[in-house]
């Protein structure tokens, strides 16, 4: 152990170390202060108002200036895109504005569009009515002009007592009476012509009809032109009807109900044709007077369009400046603000020449007072990390935020993720093919990094690099299998093997000869059809992933150890640690040396054999299974220390702890005793807190739960890793069937048509199956072989994530 | 399909039941309502409600707020749920969703019946509609001059109608008409909401009958305390209760002579469930009355989100979010009108 002990310190390893500060601001420098801090971003406030609702807060009349301006920016942004103004954003050209002047400014504008709105509105709802009265004119005078005639052709009609059957019965009737009363009265027939919307004319037009018991007429035309109504904005559509008796108040009544505006048309034609022309005349009218309102509204949105974006993040700035002031306390005297918080050890300059800046900008009389408390909350976590490291990063996290100081898995993805990912998609064709994708995101990574992607697309954005890596290693592994889109190459010199004969008739019957030194690189491309293929790769590929599992374990057992000794946890390294890699290397590390040997020794030894009966019979006779000498008595060995540290890893932490704890407890209450003058309260919170909730059973049942899940999990884990082999598998086998049977089957044929259709169909296959949806899978096995299989060695991933005051995050967050 | 439900209920309804419960989340607890009940103006309540579910909806208010906007918006979001979820929903729980909004149909109808009467402007009636209840010709209706009027032009259309058949009169539209009219529609639209929820079967039957159960005698109740005193004759007021419920039939017959609020509480108290809502009011206390049943009401209503795959959740969410609404609207009033020691008079916590 003392390698270790003499390794530097393995800073990328832990998250930075965080201490909690305390800040006592004077008011009037407070605001300056928190901006500064904002844009440093490396402070993390505890809102220390849990218990006060929103607007019991200190700053609460700023906060909701601030909502009030955001509101008035959001109804800027909406009028903007209603209206379709496109504004150039000048940037910096106006001189920077204090916020009660943007408030001010604000309010202006929105009172001035408010009243440009609400006078554009009325014209265009008078610019409505007469279109729709224009409208109606036309369409009713169309009406009645043929309803006229018809009426004229039924009394006809009517005297000749026949009935005209080709027009609906009711119809005819009905005009026969209004005709009657027509002749009776002067004007019988009344009606009332308006305009309705077209969803609403069916269910009118019934209600109508119920409520006139029948006796009226209903015609509708439709409108032509469409009203763009500044209500409902739908194309209207054009009724006109008649009626008889004075149930026109009825009708009125419920034209109102239905929203149906009703316009009169006058009978003679004469008048109808003067007051269209009158209509027609103010119309055009109304249409350049609303043309210019439009105008001038648009000029006022694009003034305010060319700075909105500015003031909406100065706005969010200070609503986030206030907010943060919220959290912060008064102090007694109420002429300072009392706030606590992280920040990262190595911050604590930065923060210190901060606040001298700002106790600077605002002369204020006093500095600000700033230092570290003690507390009994563990810090969060947080990692520096930059745009490569940033990915993997998030990849732990998304399993859980490391706890405080704690080994950080991170650092080993960025290679073995990738890896185990290529282990799986090992091809060096696709491999270059995600290689080219990965670097167009790279390479445009300024330009896609500014806009705004797909969700698929930002996904693939934000993993870039590690598609980046785990395109390389696609490639070597691709090397080393030697598959190019599944074909073989001769890249690393001549196959080692060769056939008999010239003509290498027997080549599928009798087998290849060796006649040179192995194949220096990967696979020879000579397995490559051959009919011992699958179960040389499925050999191979099955005893590598065993290799990198236990590898992979190991490493993550040794992280633990590491872990326990930054934490000084002796109980950890021997109770847990020891037996815990005894247990793995008694049992798969041994399998993991059988295999190396086999593979140096060229030794033809049952590998299955040996290790079942390694607990079946570890006294039997190996016979020709033996690889080395003295293995019987390594395995009797192995397997006893295995059978030890089962109950290693299980009893003694929990039984130690207990007495510690017992000591611990009655120690101190003899000294509390003995010396009666020692403030109680000296001792540190932590020991307090720590000191009544230690339960043996729970201790207990955890620490066997974590045994067996220890014990079965190697077992399992190990047989998890085979997934390496089995995508691997399925992954060469699926592309040789598309090559096989999809090209070379399509290029069989003469016609150049099916070559070109059999090259489409071979390359979106390659595309979506294979590079989409296979990369994919490969993605998720290796992830889960990195949450379960290797991070359950010794990460727990229960801390909380390190969020400090911040401008950039806010505009982050934001789109 | 007693218990069986769960094989095949996620297929069509699991969803929204998730959307439902999610949405339940939302409703606000006794810390928002404490929060709430110490806010000092109408700007406070805003920004509080900001923070919460309602923020999309009020936030962009301006500043001079109304504790008509407030509930306006708040109803809103209800809308706006409501329909999200009945276009999702499959059959029968599109029908069943449905059921829910004819109460407030009922009282749309009454409302615009009863204010036409009085010589209201119909588009401001229509305005004061709860949104759940409105209908295509519900602005014709201030047409109609009599029941059967009322009938023929317009509630045809609407699935109002089947209730109808047992008040078709020719009479004239009068206070004490419209009023009885709207307890018979009630009557039976809650006795075929009943049925349709026994039809449904399952543990939708079973909560949804003892939650309507608890409606139908919570009206009993409220007609007889409210026609003690008026000319309403014993028999017509047995007629107005529905024919289901605990306290169906004997209780109605009891319930059906009862002169004042004494002897009500008489009859109810014989009932083991209902003995406790009274036993904590003193006697001769009618307005406490509404708050207990509330709270009751409630309390069912939380209770029926412990089971799952029944289309109760439904209901039970839509009835909480409008008690919600009259809590925020009750709040809303006494902070507007400075009236804070009464806060607590009428608001029913949900959680």
């Amino acid at each position: 152990m003392g390698v270790f002990d003499r390794l530097p310190p393995m800073d990328h390893l832990r998250s930075e170390k965080m201490c909690y500060v305390q800040l006592i601001i004077p008011a009037e420098c407070s605001r300056i202060a928190v901006t500064y801090l904002g844009e440093l971003g490396l402070l993390q406030f505890k809102d220390l108002n849990e218990d006060k609702s929103p607007f019991q807060r200190i700053f609460v009349n700023q906060v909701k200036r601030c909502a009030e301006m955001s509101r008035k920016l959001r109804f800027f942004s909406d009028q903007i895109n209603k209206a379709g103004v496109k504004s150039s954003v000048i940037p910096a050209l106006q001189p920077d504005i204090d916020l009660e002047e943007l408030e001010a400014k604000l309010g202006e504008y929105e009172h001035e569009l408010l009243e440009m709105n609400t006078n554009s509105d009325k014209l265009q709802q008078t610019y409505n009515e007469l279109l729709e009265f224009k409208l109606v004119l036309t369409k009713a005078g169309g009406i009645l002009a043929s309803s006229h005639n018809h009426a004229a052709s039924a009394e006809r009609e009517l005297d000749e007592n026949i009935y005209d059957k080709e027009v609906d019965e009711g119809n005819s009737y009905l005009l026969e009476q209004g005709v009657h009363q027509g002749s009776h009265g002067n004007s019988g027939v009344r009606f009332v012509s308006g305009i309705i919307l077209k969803s609403k004319a069916l269910s009118f037009e019934r209600m109508l009809f119920r409520a006139t018991r029948g006796n009226m007429l209903f015609n509708q035309a439709p409108a032509g032109e469409p009203v763009t109504d500044p209500i409902s904005g739908r194309e209207n559509c054009f009724c006109s009807f008649l009626s008889g008796e004075q149930a026109k108040a009825k009708i009125l009544k419920i034209c109102d109900s239905f929203g149906a505006s009703c316009y009169p048309v006058p009978e003679e034609m004469v008048k109808q044709r003067q007051i269209f022309h009158e209509v027609s005349a103010r119309l055009s009218d109304l249409e350049v007077t609303l043309d210019a309102g439009i105008q001038h509204r648009n000029r006022a949105l694009e003034s305010v369009g060319s700075q909105l974006w500015r003031w909406t993040i100065m706005v969010k700035k200070e609503k986030a400046v206030y907010d943060t002031l919220n959290m912060l306390n008064f102090d007694v005297t109420k002429k300072c603000l009392v706030g606590e918080g992280w920040c990262p050890i190595f911050a604590k300059s930065q923060i210190k020449e901060c606040l001298q800046r700002a106790t600077l900008h605002s002369n204020s009389q006093v500095g600000t007072i700033f230092h570290e408390m003690d507390t009994i909350d563990s810090p969060p976590t947080y990692f520096r990390t930059d745009k490569f490291t940033n990915a993997f990063q998030e990849i732990v996290d998304a399993y859980g935020v490391a706890r405080y100081q704690e080994a950080n898995p991170a650092v080993y993805s960025v290679v073995t993720f990738p890896f185990l990912f290529a282990v799986m998609f090992g091809d060096w064709g696709h491999g270059i093919c995600l290689l080219i994708g990965a670097l167009i995101l790279i390479l445009r990574e300024k330009k896609l990094s500014s806009q705004k992607l797909g969700s698929f697309m930002e996904m693939a954005f934000g993993g870039r690099y590690v598609i980046l890596l785990m395109a390389i290693f696609s490639i070597y592994c691709g090397l080393i299998y030697n598959e190019f889109f599944s074909v073989p190459f001769h890249i690393f010199g001549k196959s080692a093997y060769e056939c008999r004969e010239k003509t290498c008739s027997d080549a599928h019957t009798a087998g290849l000869i060796k006649v040179r030194d192995p194949y220096p690189f990967g696979v020879d491309p000579s397995w490559r059809g051959s009919r011992s293929e699958l179960p040389f790769l499925n050999s191979l590929k099955m005893k590598m992933s065993i290799l990198m599992g236990v590898a992979q374990m190991n490493l993550g057992i040794i992280l633990s150890y590491f872990d326990a000794k930054f934490h000084g946890n002796a109980l950890d390294i021997r109770y847990q640690f020891i037996p815990q890699m005894i247990f793995l290397n008694s049992l798969f590390g041994y399998l993991a040396l059988l295999i190396l040997i086999k593979w140096c020794s060229g030794s033809q030894a049952d590998l299955y054999h040996v290790m079942i009966y390694m607990f079946l019979d570890p006294a039997g006779d190996l016979g020709e299974n033996q690889l080395f000498w003295g293995q019987k008595e390594l395995q009797i060995l192995l397997l006893l220390l295995a059978l030890v540290a089962v109950p290693w890893m299980l009893f003694p932490k929990p039984f130690i702890l207990k007495r510690l704890h017992k000591e611990r407890f009655q120690g101190h209450t003899y000294r509390f005793l003995g010396t009666s003058e020692m403030d109680p309260d000296s001792e540190p919170d932590s020991a307090r807190a720590r000191r009544d909730d230690f339960n043996f059973s729970e201790v207990f049942v955890h620490q066997m739960i974590h045994s067996i899940e220890f014990v079965l999990g190697a077992v399992s884990n190990t047989a998890s890793y085979l997934r390496l082999w089995a995508l691997s598998l399925a992954h060469s086998e699926l592309s040789t069937v598309f090559y096989e049977k999809l090209l070379l089957l399509a290029w069989g044929y003469d016609s150049f048509i099916v070559k070109l259709a059999g090259f489409v169909v071979f390359a979106f296959a390659t595309a979506f199956i294979l590079l989409g949806m296979e990369s994919l899978s490969a993605f998720l096995h290796a992830l889960r072989l990195h949450w379960v299989e290797f991070m359950n060695k010794f990460y727990h991933g229960d801390g909380y994530k390190f969020k400090p005051f911040s401008f950039a995050l806010l505009a982050d967050d934001e789109d | 399909m007693y218990g069986w439900e769960m094989l095949s209920f996620n297929i069509h309804d699991g969803f929204l039941e998730a959307i439902v419960r999610g949405n339940r989340s939302g409703l606000l607890t006794a810390a928002d309502y404490n929060n709430l009940c110490q806010c000092e103006n109408l700007d406070d309540i805003k920004m509080h409600l900001t923070a919460t579910e309602y923020g999309p909806y009020l936030q962009n208010e301006p500043s001079p707020l109304h504790t008509t906007t407030i509930v306006e918006k708040c109803t809103l979001k209800l809308v706006d749920e409501y329909k999200h979820m009945l276009c999702q929903a499959n059959e029968p729980l599109s029908t069943f969703l449905q059921y829910i909004t004819y109460g407030h149909m009922i009282d749309n109808v009454v409302l615009i019946v009863t204010g036409t009467l009085h010589e209201r402007d119909v588009n401001e009636l229509l305005e004061k509609c709860h949104p759940l209840g409105m209908f295509d010709s519900i602005a014709s209706l201030a047409v109609a001059q009599n029941m059967r009027e009322l009938y023929r032009l317009v509630l045809v259309d609407t699935p109002l109608a089947p209730y109808f058949s047992e008040c078709i009169t020719s009479e004239d539209l009068d206070d004490m008409n419209i009023e009885i009219m709207r307890n018979t529609l009630y009557k039976a639209y809650l006795e075929d909401f009943y049925k349709f929820c026994q039809k449904l079967g399952g543990a939708t039957a079973e909560i949804m009958c003892d939650l309507l159960s608890f409606e139908a005698d919570r009206r009993a109740v409220n007609i007889t305390i409210n026609s003690i005193g008026t000319e309403l004759t014993r028999d017509d007021r047995r007629k107005l209760y529905s024919n289901f419920g605990l306290l169906y039939p004997y209780g109605h017959e009891e319930l059906a002579v009862c002169e004042d609020v004494d002897q009500v509480r008489g009859v109810m108290e014989k009932y083991p469930p209902y003995q406790a809502i009274f036993s904590r009011i003193s006697y001769g206390e009618s307005q406490m009355l509404d708050k207990a049943f509330y709270e009751e009401e409630v309390r069912r209503l939380c209770l029926s989100f412990e089971q799952q795959f029944h289309y109760a959740v439904f209901f039970a969410y839509i009835r909480l979010r409008e008690q919600e609404i009259r809590n925020l609207m009750w709040i809303s009033e006494c902070v507007a009108q400075n009236q804070k020691n009464r806060v607590h008079d009428s608001v029913v916590f949900i959680f």
